[in-house]
């Protein structure tokens, strides 16, 4: 919410069977960022941070 | 039967008296193709009904098509969290129960502040963005 370029979902993903296909998700919490970033657990404001400009670096797509 | 029980329900109610502006809760359900979606409607009705800031709104995904294209919703059930007047862009896919419970009501709290509660430093990097990030963080129940 801090920025308008940023969307965020948070997904309960036994509902979706596609969804934890589609990202292979064994472990939660897993955070997928613009689809070219990912990580499990929780991780400091920094690391978030860090994760979110690499993907913008990437040029990770937004689905 | 209530899905939010009594002990559950005073400590939202505790939580929720420190809101500020509104908070609308858009939920998203479509009861032919997705039954257990209209139970997320349920849960978030009686989440809005603790409290007079908090407002739920129940649109059919299939029927309300312009109101899913505007919020760019993609499946059922989903909830999407919004400020007076202004659109943060979360949104809850799936019964919101377990951690993404706490979330849900995290995510009220911070809407009605207005504020992400993030460090300067993390503010102004993200200023700085060059392109949209789409965050997708995915749990289970327990």
């Amino acid at each position: 919410m801090q920025s308008e370029k940023i969307s965020a979902d948070g997904v309960e993903v036994t509902g979706f069977p596609d969804l934890a296909r589609k990202y292979a998700i064994s472990s939660v919490p897993k955070t997928v960022v613009s689809e070219s970033v990912e990580f499990v657990g929780a991780v400091p404001e920094s690391m978030l941070l860090e994760h979110v400009q690499r993907a913008v670096e990437t040029g990770g797509l937004v689905s | 039967m209530a899905l939010i029980g009594e002990d559950v329900a005073a400590q939202l109610r505790d939580e929720f008296a420190s809101l500020k502006d509104p908070v609308e809760l858009a939920v998203f359900s479509q009861a032919l193709a997705d039954p257990g979606s209209e139970q997320v409607r349920r849960l978030i009705e009686e989440l809005a009904a603790l409290e007079p800031r908090l407002t739920a709104r129940s649109y059919n995904f299939v029927l309300d098509k312009e109101r899913v294209e505007e919020l760019g919703i993609a499946r059922t059930p989903a909830v999407a969290v919004l400020g007076s007047g202004k659109d943060y862009g979360i949104r809850f896919y799936g019964m919101p129960s377990g951690y993404e419970f706490g979330s849900l009501i995290d995510a009220i709290l911070l809407v009605s502040m207005g504020e992400s509660g993030l460090g300067q430093e993390t503010r102004a990097a993200l200023d700085s963005l060059s392109r949209p990030v789409h965050i997708q963080v995915f749990s289970t129940p327990t």
